[in-house]
């Protein structure tokens, strides 16, 4: 028997797919192919007219020293940003699924933070950061100078770090909580019953149980932390100070809309997105081998 | 949001207007502008004034928030057919807006349209920034400010200083009697004033930023900054930063410079001659103070000082119908009224000759609060405009700003040796310019 369902007419198809691909179309490979013009172009910001350039705009960026610096940030910035947001978040989940006293209270509260936008939170961490008047510039009052982020390059890219990270610690946390909860209950006894305690537990039993939930948060993190930083990064530090927070995706902002430099900003932002596409990749390719599905 | 408040705004206002009088339709046409809060309010007023003293247009005034937003928006509309007639840039972007090919020069506009201006009224500092090289005006001067500095006049009292410190020196010598005296903040400083702390430092000493005349003569001008006195300003600015007597107040360290010093907490600080009504209103009581021209290097003699601010560009595209109406709000802005009316609400200075004067007539000047506002004229009118002191014609200036901000920035809390931090500056700038050369290859500033 034909088990594979199709269409006997060739367009209906296509006419049900269609918002969608227009959707696509318009919103994502439009202003792609766009980009990818202007990247290798020298285009007026005012359009009036562009020269071809080839490969000159991309060679510039490779030269540019600083550029390196801030490619090797964002690096930075996406491993430390999800490597605690997911940390965090699986801490507060293996709890919650412990069913500890207030289990179902902390369920809902722990997801808040990520229906918090970027840039109220920002606006949020800011306050408590701030040097002279915030929660946290109050240890100033017992060790001065000790903590700057208006004049600390690293304090104030930390900063954005952890306001980052607790952004996503509530996605992260409902993934790796479902996850936990999907675990046969039987399991988990038969491990305390040969006496494992419950950290051991977590790493030899659900760990590698959760793992492929794990990998697509891995995934999932790194991609926002290369490109969602712009929003918290433009309301917390813009960019500062001495151009310290400037992550790959600000630079591209500043380049383009404050410099005017549409060409500069389009062929940064080509080679952000071939990043994020090789990393993922390379996931798929590497990481992904080490999970196992059921 | 905003925007479609404010248009409701000026829609309830227009039918007001129409109930009053059934003319026929006016015609619309749209102002776009980079202020906000009180500002934006004052501008929503003008808009209402013109509205009222004609019927032939209407002007739909929408805020854009700042400067910058309002460079981006228009472009992005620019680039979509849906521009603005006029539009408000900042001092910054002039260069970026003449090469555009996007606007009709206001001398252009003014004389299609059959109004008689004396453009020689205007101050020169201000014509010769907005003007080409040949001295033709592209856009309608609007706001326009300079820098001055701001002393607090009990802590100068204090420290026994007789009348107002005039150069760098005597700055050094109050700010180091006043930390002795038990102030903590002798002078409050923000890296992101570069435009008080190094553009006007170049103009008033009659420095170059660039040569071929700070870009006027053409698009190939390079960077000299660290090759100037500025080095000097930057060496002494670190010595007194470390010593404590500048001290650093900006948006990210908790307060603004201009909030340090009107809450008393900062004794010296420098700013947009624009803050002037902005501390008049804000300063705590008790908190008594006094603005002056820019301090001087010892030996130097004062040079006029740059115009800040923006200025309005009239787009193209747009119908005859909507140039008159721009050219009318033009002229509407030149009566004596509009520019007198204009300068008590913000605290901007008059544009023109006659403008000023008959302000000073009328005694404007002689008492609080607006005593102390015409040091800016003159600090503006110091000397004709020098080749250095005319105006910043370099291409995407706003990055090399920014990339100064960057520069005092490392310079004092990451300790790089200022001839170094300011070559790599120039060799930044350079490149922001080699760049922007080779976007307008083949066209010639006019």
């Amino acid at each position: 028997m034909e088990r594979r369902a199709y269409y006997r007419n060739g367009w209906l198809p296509w006419l049900l797919i269609g918002p969608q691909l227009i959707l696509v179309l318009v919103f994502f490979y439009w202003p792609t192919t766009q980009a990818l013009y202007w990247a290798f172009t020298l285009e007026q910001p005012w359009g009036g007219g562009n020269t071809w350039v080839g490969l000159d705009n991309f060679l510039a960026i490779f030269r540019d020293r600083e550029y390196w610096t801030t490619v090797v940030r964002s690096a930075f910035y996406a491993i430390v940003t999800t490597g605690l947001s997911m940390t965090v978040a699986l801490t507060l989940a293996a709890f919650v699924d412990r069913s500890l006293k207030g289990t179902r209270f902390f369920q809902s509260v722990y997801v808040w933070p990520y229906a918090i936008a970027a840039p109220a939170a920002g606006v949020a961490f800011r306050f408590i950061f701030a040097p002279e008047s915030g929660l946290i510039g109050s240890i100033n009052a017992i060790w001065p100078g000790i903590w700057n982020p208006a004049i600390n390059g690293f304090h104030a890219l930390a900063m954005v770090i952890v306001c980052h990270a607790w952004l996503g610690i509530g996605y992260n946390f409902i993934f790796f909580l479902a996850a936990l909860q999907m675990i046969p209950r039987s399991i988990t006894e038969a491990g305390a019953m040969d006496g494992a305690r419950p950290f051991q537990r977590l790493i030899d039993l659900q760990l590698p149980l959760i793992a492929p939930t794990a990998f697509f948060l891995l995934i999932m993190n790194l991609i926002s932390s290369f490109t969602d930083s712009f929003g918290l990064i433009d309301v917390m530090t813009e960019g500062g100070p001495i151009g310290q927070t400037e992550v790959m995706v600000y630079k591209i902002y500043f380049d383009g809309f404050k410099g005017l430099d549409y060409s500069g900003a389009a062929a940064q932002s080509i080679v952000l997105m071939l990043l994020v596409i090789g990393l993922t990749f390379v996931q798929f390719k590497w990481v992904e081998r080490r999970v196992h599905y059921n | 949001m905003k925007r479609s408040m404010l248009l409701g705004a000026t829609l309830l206002a227009s039918t007001a207007l129409f109930a009053a009088a059934p003319a026929s339709a006016a015609t619309k046409f749209e102002f776009w502008y980079g202020l906000s809060g009180d500002l934006s309010e004052r501008i929503q007023d003008m808009c209402k004034t013109f509205n009222a003293s004609q019927t032939d247009y209407e002007i739909v005034c929408v805020s854009q928030d700042n400067y910058d937003n309002n460079l981006q928006n228009t472009i992005a509309a620019f680039r979509a057919n849906k521009q603005p007639t006029i539009t408000q840039i900042f001092d910054a972007g002039t260069l970026d807006l003449m090469l555009s090919n996007a606007y009709v020069p206001v001398r252009q506009l003014m004389e299609e349209n059959g109004y008689q201006i004396d453009w020689s009224n205007y101050f020169s500092g201000i014509a010769s920034y907005f003007s080409t090289s040949k001295g033709e005006l592209l856009s309608m001067p609007f706001n326009s400010s300079t820098a001055q500095i701001y002393y607090n006049t009990d802590a100068l009292a204090k420290v026994g200083f007789e009348g107002i410190p005039e150069t760098w020196s005597q700055v050094e010598d109050v700010a180091r009697k006043m930390k002795a005296a038990g102030y903590d903040c002798p002078v409050a400083f923000d890296p992101a004033g570069a435009w008080q702390w190094f553009e006007q430092f170049e103009a008033v000493h009659n420095q170059p930023i660039a040569t071929n005349g700070n870009g006027f003569e053409g698009l190939n001008a390079e960077m000299v900054v660290s090759k100037g006195k500025f080095v000097d300003q930057l060496t002494w600015i670190k010595k007194m930063y470390d010593e404590g007597l500048f001290v650093h107040k900006s948006k990210d360290a908790g307060e603004t410079a201009n909030d340090a010093f009107v809450n008393g907490k900062c004794q010296i600080t420098s700013s947009s001659v624009a803050d002037h009504g902005t501390f008049g209103k804000q300063a705590k009581e008790g908190v008594h103070w006094t603005n002056a021209m820019l301090p001087l290097l010892d030996g130097f003699s004062r040079t006029n000082s740059l115009v800040g601010g923006a200025s309005l560009w009239t787009l193209k595209g747009k119908s005859a119908e909507e140039y008159k109406g721009a050219a009318a709000f033009y002229a509407f802005l030149a009566t004596p009224e509009q520019a007198e009316w204009w300068s008590t609400v913000t605290g901007y200075i008059p544009v023109t000759n006659t403008g000023f004067e008959a302000m000073k007539a009328k005694g404007f000047y002689d008492a609080a609060p607006y005593k102390g506002r015409e040091l800016a004229i003159a600090s503006l009118t110091a000397t004709p405009p020098t080749e250095n002191s005319r105006g910043i014609r370099l291409g995407n200036y706003a990055s090399i700003r920014a990339e100064m901000v960057k520069t005092i920035q490392a310079v004092l809390f990451n300790n790089v040796p200022v001839q170094q931090a300011l070559e790599e500056f120039d060799a930044k700038g350079n490149e922001i310019l080699r760049r922007f050369e080779a976007t307008y290859a083949g066209q010639e500033l006019l």
